[in-house]
């Protein structure tokens, strides 16, 4: 099954969207020969350690979010002695606060729509046709990918500059398409060229035009795609924070460049630096649970 | 699948290639524009010609962050290449675990990277964090802010803790795209885990891996936020990596030629990468 779109060199021999049958039917089997190894009673171990490593250090944030400072730096406890949401109240009844939270929201929201907007036509080009300079064109774009944003910051300040757009949230908007596009474009290509030829003959057979074919027909048919591309996005504009951060004064600036102005600024503000970084997980692990379904599939195209 | 020849399909393509021409190409000139020239302030310019990229050629500044980059890209992948493949291997196939694994260790992929940074300055801090102290309790001495080896030890730590999840992703999505008959003719023919392994999961998962290598070599490469939150680059210059160092000299020390033709310099570096990882994606595709 993996094999039925190779030809595309672009879309690769990986595994598309297959059917799910393989997955259940290769897991029995898995596991079967799981039982015949030695060490097979024990294989849950290694997964069940290593999500321990990751949980540890997220939990001690979430731990130290509920103390006080006192506690913090007086003991060294496993668990809030003395629960406080103190510092959640800090952050919720202080604008400059959660104003952080609305900004960062704002530009990934208006950052997603743009590079699926975008993208989505352009990888319908690249998924059906040939054109002069394609693949010089593909490749040009991986290369933003890749990009260093070291690089970037710098001149990206003057542009914006220049344009008047600085600290405002389009601003950081546009400047993270340089990465979260070609990104959508590689990830939306790969989708769409799983999807067979024929159904887009049949339409205009039909008569439908290409608008309403695409709506209508096309979009449904890469649902999942447009959401792992989505997800993707979301999580690139999230997580950067050296442009955000260039790019933005007051009126756009992201919650995480809040945080470290905090740190430096009133020294050592534990407590509410915790609950901060807390409150910046948890939209990460909400949109997680929605495409979880997808994820292990938007990963399999190895367009990340 | 046949593509028709049609160059129409530019107009679909056009959007991308203005919006990332506008945040990609006239900064990129901006950066070559500074690298060939020299001001004495006042917005004045004269043109420099190759000096900045000699002076940083020759400069020993430029070449200690390189290889600081250069060890810990090694390291990291040597690191979490092997634990990433184990982990997929030993992940559950079927039933609730899967989407709990999933979430789970998908998790530290979206935490904002100066998060990243916080959690662990905290946690391996040795008066309030939880390794700092354990460590310290058990008579290890250890305190990354003053001991470079500690620092490096807490910055390949943190990656680790960041980016394995990727390579468990990846690879697990090419472990469950393995058919089912290959087990089967597996089984028959009495193979031993190790060989199943190495005769059939590898094989198939040499494509992902590949990606996995490659995307984690260059995000290394180019790291700046979470070790520029931990350490800042210190103690001394012991965890300035190349990012780093070019920050500090772009808008720390404004000093605007050297910087972008170090700015260059890294990117040529970038630039030849993708295009390795490029051919080498295209070509293992039509391989096949």
């Amino acid at each position: 099954m993996a094999d039925a779109n190779v030809t595309s060199p672009r879309a690769g021999s990986l595994p598309a969207p297959g059917p799910a049958v393989t997955k259940a039917g290769s897991g029995d089997v898995a596991r079967a020969m799981r039982r015949r190894g030695d060490q097979s009673r024990f294989w849950w171990l290694i997964p069940a350690f290593y999500i321990a490593f990751l949980i540890l250090p997220i939990y001690w944030l979430v731990n130290m979010s509920f103390k006080t400072n006192q506690e913090i730096l007086g003991t060294l406890s496993l668990w809030p002695r003395d629960p406080t949401i103190h510092n959640y109240m800090v952050i919720f009844t202080d604008p400059s606060w959660y104003k952080g939270y609305i900004n960062s929201i704002i530009y990934v929201v208006l950052n997603t729509v743009i590079s699926i907007a975008v993208a989505l036509p352009a990888a319908y080009a690249f998924s059906r046709y040939r054109f002069l300079g394609d693949k010089h064109l593909f490749f040009w774009l991986l290369t933003n990918r890749m990009a260093p944003p070291a690089v970037f910051a710098l001149p990206f300040f003057q542009l914006y500059s220049a344009f008047g757009l600085i600290d405002t949230h389009i601003a950081v908007a546009l400047a993270h398409c340089l990465f979260n596009v070609p990104l959508a474009v590689w990830i939306l290509e790969g989708f769409m060229s799983g999807v067979p030829k024929e159904i887009d003959e049949t339409a205009y057979i039909d008569g439908y035009s290409f608008p309403r074919f695409f709506t209508k027909i096309f979009m449904p048919l890469i649902a999942s795609g447009i959401g792992v591309a989505a997800f993707f996005c979301f999580m690139f504009s999230w997580v950067e924070l050296l442009i955000a951060r260039t790019l933005t004064t007051t009126n756009a600036k992201p919650i995480s460049a809040i945080m470290t102005r905090t740190v430096s600024a009133s020294g050592l503000d534990w407590g509410v630096l915790a609950a901060a970084g807390v409150l910046t997980i948890i939209p990460g692990a909400l949109v997680i649970w929605f495409v979880r379904n997808y994820i292990a599939r938007g990963f399999a195209l190895g367009r990340v | 699948m046949d593509k028709t020849w049609n160059n129409k399909a530019w107009f679909m393509v056009l959007p991308v290639l203005l919006l990332v021409a506008f945040s990609a190409v006239i900064p990129l000139m901006t950066v070559v524009n500074y690298s060939v020239q020299d001001t004495f302030g006042n917005n004045q310019f004269f043109w420099a010609g190759t000096e900045w990229f000699e002076e940083m050629l020759h400069s020993d500044r430029f070449w200690q962050a390189m290889a600081r980059s250069l060890i810990f890209s090694f390291v990291i992948l040597a690191i979490e290449i092997p634990l990433g493949i184990v982990i997929a291997l030993n992940m559950p196939r079927s039933g609730w675990g899967v989407p709990v694994c999933l979430v789970l260790m998908a998790l530290p992929l979206l935490i904002p990277w100066n998060v990243v940074g916080t959690i662990w300055q905290v946690f391996g801090r040795v008066d309030i964090g939880l390794l700092g102290y354990v460590m310290n309790a058990l008579g290890v001495d250890y305190n990354y802010v003053n001991d470079p080896l500690d620092a490096w030890v807490t910055v390949i730590v943190m990656d680790v803790w960041h980016w394995t999840s990727l390579v468990v992703l990846l690879c697990y999505a090419g472990l469950v795209s393995i058919p089912d008959a290959y087990y089967q003719a597996a089984k028959i023919d009495g193979a031993s885990r190790w060989s199943i392994f190495r005769h059939i999961q590898l094989p198939k998962i040499r494509r992902v891996l590949l990606i996995a290598v490659l995307l984690r070599f260059m995000d290394s490469f180019m790291i700046y936020t979470e070790p520029f939150v931990v350490t800042g680059g210190g103690p001394g210059n012991s965890t300035t990596f190349l990012s780093i160092d070019l920050v500090k000299m772009a808008v720390g020390q404004f000093d605007l030629g050297p910087a972008a033709a170090m700015s260059i310099i890294y990117f040529l570096i970038i630039l030849l990468f993708s295009w390795v990882f490029y051919t080498v994606m295209t070509n293992s595709g039509s391989e096949r």
